[in-house]
C-alpha cells in the first residue's frame, strides 16, 4: 500500500508542478467548455421531429412520410420515445399498432402544429394523449456530453501518454529494478489520474453551472458515482493502449483511433436516434456512450441508481476487462 | 571467499547477433568486480540480465547459491547507464519515493551525507548537473542498503573532477563490505576500483583475474615513450620492439637503462621521455589488436 501511495503522490506532484498542464486543466478547459456550450446552444432545429412507435412489425403507416419538413423517426421502445416527447426532443409520437394514438407535450408549440396536421386526416379517429415535462434546451442536453468529452481526452492522454513517455525515457526500467509489482504501478497511476480528473470535472461542472445554469434534476452523488466509474473505464482503456507501446508517435495514433469514434458516436454532440441501427449498436462498445447516457438520465430525467444500473454495470465490466488485459500485457520496457 | 553471485554459460542473442556468448564468472562476496570492455562488448547486456531486467537466451544465474527470487530485488541496488527520473520531483522527494518502494530502507540522512547531496536537496532532479545526478542515482541504488550494488558505466560522460569524486564514493561503499559489480570502459577506473576483472570483447570473456595478476601474467616489460615529433628516425632501427601510438612512440623494454643509452646514441631528443608500466588498455590491445576506446 505504501508503494502505491508514494507513486500516487509522486504522479500528483508531477501534475500540479507542471504549470502548463495545470493551466490547461483548470483555466483553459472550463473556458473551452463554456465557449463550446454557448456556441452549440444556438443551434435550432429547423425541422419538425415526429416519432413513430412500432411495437408490431406488421403495422404499416404512411403518415408524414411525404412531408419534407418533418423528420420521421421510428421507435420500438415506448418508454424511451415518450421520454423524448416529455423533454421536447420529439414534437409528437404516433402509433397505429392497435388503435391510432398520439402523444404530445401541451407546452410544445411544434407539437400543436403537428397535431393539427395529423387530425386533419379524417380517415382515422386519433386518440390524444398528453405527456407533460419541461423542455430540455440543447445546452442542457449537450453539457453532459462536453463534460464527458473532457474526461475522455484527459483520461486517454493524461495516463496512456505519460506511461509511454516513462517507458521511452527509462523511468519504468528504473522502477522495475525495485521490488515494485506492475499492478501496484498501474493502480497508482490510475488513481492519480482519477483524482486529477474528478477534481477538474467537478470544477468545470461548478463553473459551467454558474455561467450556464444548466439542468440538473437528479442526485449529485449518483452523478459523481457515474463520473468515477466512467473515468475508471476510460483510464483502464488508456492503460491497455499503453501496456506495451514504446513510441509516443504510435501512442498518439492509437489514442486518436480510440478517441475519434467516441467523439463522433457516443452522442456527445448529437443523438444517434436517426442513425442506422448498426451504428447505434457499434456505439455500445464505447465506454463513453454509457457514461454520457447515464449522466444524461440523472441530470435531465432525475433517474435513480436502479435506472442507470445497466450503464454502470457495462462500465464496470469494461473497466475490469481492460485493466485485466492491461495487467497481462504490461511490459516495463521493450528492449 | 564464498561467491555471492554466479553466472553460468550466459548467452543472449538478438536475431543474428550474439551479444553475450557463453559467459561464466563468479563474484566473491565483498569484492568489487569489474566488467571491462569497449562499447558494444556485451557488458551492459550481461549486467542487465543479471539484474533481471533482460531475459537471457540461455544460461543460469545464482544468487547466494540459488536462482534469483523476490529477495534478489530487495537486496540489490542498481544504477543504470542512463536513467530518467520523474519530472518535477526534488532530490529529497526522489529519495523518499524510492525508500517507500522497498520493505526496508536505510535512513535518508545517512545517504544524503554519504553521497554528498546536501547542496541540492530542494532542486528538481531534472535540473542537476551530470555529477550531481549520478550521485543522486547512486543514493537511489543504495536506498535499500543492498548487499550487492550494480553500477553500469557510472562515470561515463562526467568531467574528470566529478569522476574522481564518484570514485571516492565507490571506495567508501567498498569499505562498508558491500559487493559491487561495475561495468566500465575506463581502464583507470577498473585498475583503481576493481579487485577482480573480466575483460570482454564481442560478447566473450577474453581474460579474467585481478588487475595486478593480469598485468603480471601478460607483461614482463615497461614502455619507454617519446613524443613522435622528437623521434625523427626509423623505429625499425631500434633493437627493442617499438610501435607508433596516437601521440608517441612506445618502446617495449626489460632494461630501461639500455634503451635510454640506445636513444642517446641515436641522438634522439629526450625532453618528452617518460617510462610507463603496461596498463589494462595495453593488455586489451595485446589481446584483441584494438584499443578499449576504439
Amino acid at each position: 500500500m505504501k508503494e502505491i501511495l508514494a507513486l500516487w503522490m509522486a504522479r500528483n506532484r508531477e501534475y500540479y508542478r507542471d504549470k502548463g498542464s495545470l493551466f490547461w486543466s483548470f483555466v483553459a478547459t472550463p473556458f473551452i467548455v463554456i465557449v463550446l456550450a454557448i456556441a452549440f446552444s444556438s443551434e435550432s432545429q429547423e425541422v419538425f421531429r415526429a416519432g413513430l412507435l412500432i411495437t408490431n412489425s406488421s403495422a404499416q403507416t404512411n403518415i408524414f412520410t411525404e412531408e419534407p419538413a418533418i423528420q420521421l423517426i421510428e421507435y420500438t421502445d415506448a418508454q424511451g420515445a415518450l421520454r423524448r416527447v416529455q423533454f421536447h426532443q420529439l414534437d409528437i409520437l404516433i402509433t397505429t399498432d392497435k388503435e391510432p394514438r398520439y402523444w404530445i407535450n401541451p407546452e410544445s408549440a411544434k407539437g400543436h402544429l403537428l397535431e393539427k396536421l395529423l387530425i386533419s386526416d379524417a380517415s382515422k379517429h386519433w386518440q390524444r394523449e398528453e405527456v407533460k415535462g419541461q423542455a430540455i434546451r440543447y445546452i442542457d442536453w449537450v453539457i453532459p456530453g462536453i463534460l464527458a468529452m473532457n474526461m475522455m481526452f484527459s483520461g486517454l492522454w493524461g495516463i496512456g501518454y505519460v506511461i509511454v513517455r516513462y517507458r521511452k525515457n527509462g523511468v519504468l526500467k528504473r522502477l522495475q529494478a525495485t521490488p515494485l509489482r506492475a499492478w501496484q504501478f498501474l493502480v497508482s497511476q490510475a488513481f492519480s489520474r482519477l483524482f486529477i480528473m474528478l477534481s477538474v470535472t467537478i470544477l468545470v461542472f461548478i463553473v459551467c453551472d454558474l455561467f450556464l445554469n444548466f439542468m440538473m434534476v437528479g442526485s449529485h452523488l449518483l452523478l459523481l458515482l457515474i463520473a468515477v466509474i466512467g473515468n475508471l473505464s476510460i483510464i483502464s482503456l488508456s492503460l491497455l493502449m499503453a501496456a506495451r507501446t514504446a513510441s509516443e508517435e504510435l501512442a498518439n495514433g492509437l489514442l486518436n483511433l480510440i478517441s475519434f469514434p467516441m467523439l463522433l458516436l457516443s452522442e456527445l454532440w448529437f443523438s444517434l436516434d436517426d442513425a442506422p441501427q448498426w451504428l447505434q449498436d457499434f456505439s455500445l462498445i464505447l465506454p463513453l456512450t454509457h457514461l454520457v447516457k447515464a449522466a444524461r438520465r440523472v441530470m435531465l430525467e432525475g433517474a435513480g441508481f436502479t435506472e442507470v444500473t445497466p450503464q454502470l454495470g457495462v462500465m464496470v465490466l469494461m473497466t475490469l476487462l481492460f485493466i485485466t488485459l492491461a495487467g497481462i500485457m504490461f511490459r516495463w520496457h521493450n528492449d | 571467499m564464498t561467491s555471492i553471485l554466479e553466472v553460468r554459460n550466459l548467452i543472449k542473442s538478438f536475431r543474428s547477433l550474439t551479444a553475450v556468448d557463453d559467459v561464466s564468472f563468479s563474484i566473491p562476496e565483498g569484492a568489487c568486480f569489474g566488467l571491462l570492455g569497449p562499447n558494444g562488448a556485451g557488458k551492459t547486456t550481461t549486467i542487465e540480465i543479471i539484474e533481471g531486467i533482460k531475459k537471457p537466451t540461455s544460461g543460469e544465474i545464482l544468487y547466494k547459491g540459488k536462482p534469483r527470487d523476490r529477495k534478489f530485488s530487495e537486496q540489490t541496488g542498481i544504477q543504470f547507464q542512463s536513467t530518467a527520473l520523474m519530472d518535477y520531483l526534488k532530490t529529497h522527494e526522489v529519495l523518499t519515493l524510492f525508500a517507500k518502494l522497498y520493505p526496508h530502507s536505510q535512513p535518508i540522512d545517512r545517504l544524503i551525507e554519504l553521497c554528498q547531496l546536501e547542496e541540492f536537496l530542494d532542486t528538481y532532479a531534472t535540473r542537476l548537473s551530470g555529477g550531481q545526478r549520478q550521485r543522486l542515482l547512486l543514493a537511489v541504488a543504495l536506498i535499500n542498503d543492498p548487499e550487492i550494488l550494480f553500477l553500469d558505466e557510472p562515470t561515463t560522460g562526467l568531467d574528470p573532477q566529478s569522476r574522481r569524486n564518484f570514485w571516492s564514493l565507490i571506495k567508501g561503499i567498498k569499505s562498508q563490505g558491500k559487493t559491487v559489480l561495475l561495468t566500465t570502459h575506463y581502464m583507470e577506473e577498473a585498475e583503481l576500483l576493481c579487485d577482480q576483472l573480466v575483460i570482454m570483447d564481442k560478447g566473450k570473456i577474453i581474460a579474467d583475474g585481478s588487475p595486478e595478476a593480469l598485468l603480471q601474467q601478460y607483461f614482463n616489460h615497461s614502455y619507454v615513450c617519446i613524443d613522435q615529433r622528437d623521434f625523427q628516425g626509423d623505429i625499425s632501427a631500434l633493437t627493442s620492439p617499438a610501435e607508433k601510438r596516437e601521440d608517441c612512440i612506445a618502446i617495449e623494454t626489460n632494461t630501461v637503462e639500455k634503451t635510454l643509452a640506445e636513444l642517446v646514441s641515436l641522438n634522439i631528443n629526450l625532453r618528452s621521455l617518460r617510462v610507463k608500466n603496461p596498463s589494462l588498455d595495453d593488455l586489451f590491445l595485446k589481446l584483441t589488436g584494438h584499443r578499449l576506446r576504439e
